[in-house]
C-alpha cells in the first residue's frame, strides 16, 4: 500500500473533488493544532471538510485526538492554531452563530445529577438560546423513550437512560450538526439500534453527524464517509465505498474437486494458502497490490489441470482497512 | 445578549437552593441564633453597650455579614466548582453564551441567595433585640455589593479549585478568620493601639464598618473609606474574572 508514504495525497485528491461539489461544506477545519499544557502535541495541523447532511465516522485508535477535535470544534478547548467554520461562521468570531449550530453528546456521562429529566432537558434548550417548547421537548424525550422518566432525577437513572438523556440535551435545541463522541461504548443492543435509528432520521431532516467510534462496523453500517486519525493526524478520508475498494482486500476460496497434497510450482507467484485437507485454496490480494488477478489465476488454474466446483469471493471489513493502515503508520 | 441562557443558569441556580432549603436557608438561621445566645447573652452580659448601641443590637449587622461572606463564597465558588467536577461544564462551554452571561447568571444566582438569607437573619434578628435602620438605602446598596464583590469571589475559587480541599481552603483558611477579626462582634477601638492598626488591613472591617454604619449611624472607620475598599475589592475580582476568560485558565484548557 502506497498511502503511508503519500499520507495527504490521498486527502488532498478527496478535497479537490470536494471543491466540486455545489454545496459549501458545513464543517470547515483548517490547519488546527493542539498542543496541551503538558507539552503534549494531541493535534497536528489537521485539515477536514465536512459536508452538509452527511454522516461522517472518524476513527481512530484511543488518544488518536478525535475527543480533542471534537472539543475544539465545540468550543470546550481551546486550539493552539488554525482556524475552524461552521456553516462559514467562525468559531471564535461568530461563535454564537457557530455554537448554536451545534450539538454534542461527549463521551463520558457527565449530568447534573440532582436534577429531573425535564429541567435538565429544558435547560440545555435556554443555555442555546432558543425560546421555551414543551411539545418539542416532549417529542425528543419520547423519541429516546424517556417521556416515563421525565420527572426522575438523573441520580436515579440506569446508565444506558444517562446515555439517552445526553443525547436528548444535545437535541433540545435542534442542532444542524451533531456531534457523538463514542456513542455505543458500553451500550446495550437496544439503545444502538434506537440510536442509530434516530441518526438517520436526523440525516433525513438534514442534520450533518459526525460520529466518532472504534466499532468499526458502525462506521461501516453508518457513515457516508470516514476518516482516520492516528496521533494526531488525519492519515485519510474517504468515501466509505471507495475506501472500501481501494483499500479492501479480496480473499477469493476456491473448492477443489480433488484433494491436493501441496500447490503446484507453477502456481507459486500467487501464494496460495492450501487447507488442512487439501481441498481448499485460498487467494489473498488487495485493490493496490501488483498480484496477478483473477483471470490469470483461473487460467494458471487450468495449466496446471487443477479442477474446482465452487469459487467464492470476499471483500475484507473496514475493521481489516482500519488494522492495516494504522499498522502501515511509521 | 443570550438572556434566555442567563435565565436558565439563574433558574437551576435557585432551585438548587429551594431543593437544598434546609442547608441553604434553615442551617444559617439556626447557627444565627446560637451566635446571638452564645455571644449576645454571654458577652452581652459584660458589655452592656457599644457606642450607645445595646450590644445584643451592635453585632447584628456583624453577623449578617460574617454570613453574607461565607455564603456568598460557599454559593458561587459550588456552583461553578460542581460542574467542572462531574464534568457537565461541558454544555456552558459549548453554548452560544458569553463570558458576561455566564458571570451575570452564576453570580447574580449566588448573589440573590446570600441577600435573601440576610435578610432572614436580618429578621431573626428582630426577634432577638429591637432594631432600627437609620440609612436603608445603603443597608440595601452595602448588603448587594458585598453579595455580589464575594460571590464573584467565590466564582473565582470556584474556577481555580481542582478539588473540594481546595475549595474549601480559602473560606476557611482566610475569609474565617478575616471575618471574625473584622469587627463583627467588637468595636475595633477597643482593641489595644498595635491591634487596631494591624486590624485596618483586614478588608473585612470596613465592610462590617459601613454596614453597622447605615443601621446606627456609627462606624469605627469613615462611611466614604468602606465604600470605597469595597468597590476597590469589587474591582479587583472582576479584573481577575477578566482575566480568567481571556486565557481561558482552567476551563477551556
Ligand atoms: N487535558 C489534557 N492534557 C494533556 N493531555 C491530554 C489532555 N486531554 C487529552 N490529552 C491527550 O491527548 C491525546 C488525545 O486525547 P483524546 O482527544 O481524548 O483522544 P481520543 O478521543 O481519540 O481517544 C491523548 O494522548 C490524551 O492523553
Ligand atoms: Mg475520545
Amino acid at each position: 500500500m502506497q498511502l503511508h508514504e503519500t499520507p495527504f495525497g490521498l486527502y488532498q485528491v478527496t478535497s479537490f473533488r470536494q471543491s466540486f461539489q455545489p454545496m459549501p461544506s458545513i464543517l470547515s477545519i483548517s490547519g488546527v493544532s493542539k498542543t496541551y499544557a503538558t507539552g503534549f502535541k494531541a493535534l497536528k495541523e489537521v485539515n477536514l471538510d465536512i459536508q452538509r447532511g452527511e454522516i461522517f465516522a472518524l476513527l481512530g485508535p484511543n488518544g488518536a485526538g478525535k475527543t480533542t477535535l471534537i472539543s475544539i470544534i465545540c468550543g470546550i478547548v481551546n486550539r493552539s492554531s488554525g482556524t475552524v467554520t461552521v456553516d462559514g461562521h467562525d468559531i471564535n468570531k461568530d461563535y454564537r452563530a457557530a455554537r448554536s449550530l451545534i450539538g454534542l453528546v461527549p463521551q463520558e456521562l457527565t449530568i447534573d445529577a440532582f436534577e429531573s429529566v425535564w429541567r435538565t432537558v429544558n435547560y440545555s434548550r435556554g443555555l442555546f438560546g432558543k425560546p421555551a417548547n414543551p411539545a418539542f421537548v416532549e417529542k425528543v424525550l419520547r423519541d429516546l423513550s424517556l417521556w416515563d422518566k421525565k420527572d426522575a432525577k438523573a441520580i436515579t437513572l440506569s446508565g444506558g437512560m444517562k446515555r439517552r438523556l445526553m443525547i436528548a440535551k444535545a437535541l433540545s435545541h435542534e442542532p444542524r450538526v451533531l456531534f457523538l463522541d463514542e456513542p455505543t461504548a458500553g451500550v446495550d443492543v437496544e439503545l444502538r439500534q434506537d440510536m442509530w435509528a434516530m441518526v438517520r432520521r436526523l440525516r433525513e431532516d438534514g442534520v450533518t453527524i459526525i460520529l466518532t467510534t472504534h466499532y468499526i462496523e458502525e462506521a461501516e453500517e453508518m457513515a457516508d464517509r470516514v476518516g482516520v486519525i492516528n496521533r494526531g493526524e488525519i492519515i485519510l478520508v474517504e468515501g466509505k465505498a471507495e475506501l472500501m475498494r481501494k483499500l479492501g482486500r479480496k480473499q477469493i476460496r476456491i473448492e477443489l474437486r480433488e484433494p491436493l497434497s501441496s500447490v503446484p510450482d507453477g502456481l507459486s507467484r500467487y501464494a496460495l494458502e492450501l487447507s488442512g485437507d487439501g481441498t481448499e485454496l485460498t487467494y489473498t490480494y488487495d485493490n493496490q497490490s501488483d498480484r496477478p488477478g483473477v483471470a490469470s489465476l483461473i487460467r494458471d488454474l487450468e495449466a496446471s489441470g487443477i479442477q474446482f466446483r465452487d469459487l467464492d469471493t470476499k471483500n475484507s471489513s473496514l475493521e481489516e482497512i482500519f488494522v492495516n493502515l494504522l499498522r502501515q503508520e511509521p | 445578549m443570550n438572556l434566555r441562557a442567563v435565565w436558565a443558569i439563574y433558574r437551576v441556580e435557585m432551585a438548587r437552593a429551594f431543593r437544598t432549603v434546609l442547608q441553604s436557608i434553615i442551617s444559617p438561621v439556626i447557627s444565627t441564633s446560637l451566635y446571638f445566645v452564645v455571644f449576645g447573652s454571654a458577652i452581652g452580659s459584660r458589655i452592656t453597650e457599644i457606642d450607645g448601641i445595646s450590644y445584643g443590637a451592635f453585632i447584628v449587622p456583624g453577623l449578617i455579614m460574617l454570613s453574607l461572606l461565607t455564603q456568598s463564597i460557599a454559593n458561587a465558588s459550588f456552583a461553578i466548582y460542581f460542574p467542572k467536577f462531574v464534568g457537565s461544564i461541558y454544555e456552558l462551554l459549548s453554548a452560544p453564551i458569553s463570558y458576561l452571561e455566564i458571570v451575570i447568571a452564576y453570580v447574580g444566582g449566588a448573589a440573590t441567595k446570600s441577600i435573601m438569607l440576610g435578610l432572614i437573619i436580618l429578621a431573626t434578628a428582630a426577634l432577638f433585640v429591637p432594631l432600627r435602620i437609620e440609612h436603608p438605602f445603603w443597608m440595601v446598596a452595602f448588603l448587594v455589593l458585598t453579595a455580589v464583590t464575594f460571590s464573584l469571589f467565590g466564582f473565582i475559587i470556584g474556577i481555580w479549585a481542582k478539588s473540594f480541599e481546595q475549595l474549601q481552603l480559602v473560606p476557611l483558611l482566610i475569609v474565617t478568620p478575616l471575618t471574625f477579626l473584622g469587627g463583627s462582634f467588637y468595636s475595633i477601638h477597643m482593641l489595644p493601639g498595635i491591634w487596631r492598626t494591624i486590624t485596618l488591613f483586614n478588608p473585612v472591617v470596613y465592610l462590617i464598618s459601613g454596614f453597622r454604619w447605615s443601621f446606627y449611624g456609627k462606624a469605627d472607620v469613615s462611611v466614604g473609606v468602606s465604600l470605597g475598599m469595597t468597590l476597590v475589592f469589587l474591582a479587583i475580582c472582576i479584573a481577575i474574572v477578566a482575566w480568567i476568560f481571556r486565557t481561558g485558565y482552567r476551563l477551556r484548557n
